[in-house]
């Protein structure tokens, strides 16, 4: 890449030989562009959708929302951070995958548990006026 | 076991070391994905307390969509210009990364200028991060994220003056891709943010 380019007394050179591999992946105008158009529809995309009040069930747009920001996020992922399976053995992709994993339960949990603790824990559900009797009957 | 034959042929500066490469990229990565876990914690914070308006404004009355949209093309445009001084760096052109180093700064200052002006109009308004619980992890969020940012800048005006004076040796080079992702993810939380805090804040 751009080894020849290293002033030699670089002063981990005798480290590093010639394998200078530490640079990063190799990235392309087309790769950038193609990530920064994707970026811009699916972004612009959802602003409009809340601004102009397109969807009016709110259930619907805030799942629609929520896919545009994966979407995005990969691309974003895939044009701009470089990643694939190949990238560091596969290891990059790895590390990514679990903290995925980590972050949906963390969050999904999190959401679960305190809703739950809300709906449970509001002072004025007595027994008598809860709204799932049955629910609140199998509560240890 | 010969000894000394084990010496003569032992060998301590290999032509390829053991360790895998692009080494920094992995570790860098490791740590940004521990800073995700960070992010996630106050996304979840704030997925629980983002309706206890206590009595206060709610994000449909406080949040300014065209200054979010506004906001969010800053860093789209300045992740594109970061690509652009990654591709002037790959053709070891000093003066082009440089510049378009420059450009990423600007639009990072921008970004975060109109982020203080919005934080500013908010607590002016009596919507300050003690207003409310939606405020509290609100401000909490947002601004970790524009600290994210603020110490990016700085990262970034270090990078500039190391390659000003050394040019794109080896060690900037790895510099500039580690701060490259940093950018980046900066950009994907950012997506994150603009979508749950202020689209569906306002639904």
């Amino acid at each position: 890449m751009s080894a020849s380019h290293t002033p030699p007394h670089a002063h981990d050179a005798h480290h590093h030989g010639g394998h200078h591999h530490d640079a990063g992946p190799h990235s392309t105008l087309s790769g950038y562009m193609v990530g920064f158009v994707l970026s811009v529809i699916l972004t612009a995309i959802p602003f409009w959708l809340v601004m102009g009040k397109v969807i009016a069930d709110k259930g619907t747009l805030a799942l629609v929302l929520g896919a545009f920001a994966v979407a995005q996020v990969l691309v974003h992922m895939v044009c701009f951070l470089h990643m694939n399976g190949k990238v560091e053995g596969g290891w990059t992709l790895l590390s990514t995958l679990f903290t995925v994993v980590f972050v949906a339960v963390g969050i999904a949990g999190t959401l679960w548990v305190m809703f739950h603790m809300n709906a449970n824990m509001m002072p004025t559900h007595a027994p008598g006026h809860a709204h799932t009797p049955a629910a609140e009957q199998r509560a240890p | 076991m010969s000894d000394t034959h084990a010496l003569t042929t032992r060998a301590y500066h290999l032509a390829h070391e053991p360790h895998p490469e692009n080494g920094t990229a992995l570790g860098f990565w490791l740590y940004l994905m521990s800073d995700c876990l960070i992010f996630a914690a106050l996304f979840a914070t704030y997925g629980v307390l983002g309706r206890s308006y206590a009595g206060g404004p709610t994000g449909a009355e406080l949040f300014d969509l065209p200054l979010v949209a506004l906001n969010t093309a800053f860093l789209l445009l300045s992740s594109i210009t970061f690509g652009f001084a990654m591709l002037q760096k790959q053709q070891n052109k000093v003066g082009g990364t440089l510049a378009w180093l420059a450009i990423t700064g600007l639009f990072g200052l921008c970004f975060l200028g109109l982020e203080l002006y919005e934080f500013h109009h908010l607590i002016h308004q009596g919507a300050g991060p003690q207003r409310s619980a939606f405020l509290s992890a609100f401000f909490t969020l947002v601004a970790t994220h524009g600290l994210h940012v603020t110490f990016g800048l700085v990262w970034l005006v270090v990078l500039m003056v190391q390659i000003a004076r050394h040019g794109l040796i080896h060690e900037n080079q790895r510099r500039l891709m580690c701060l490259s992702m940093f950018w980046h993810f900066l950009d994907v939380v950012w997506i994150g943010v603009f979508t749950f805090v202020y689209l569906m804040g306002v639904l």
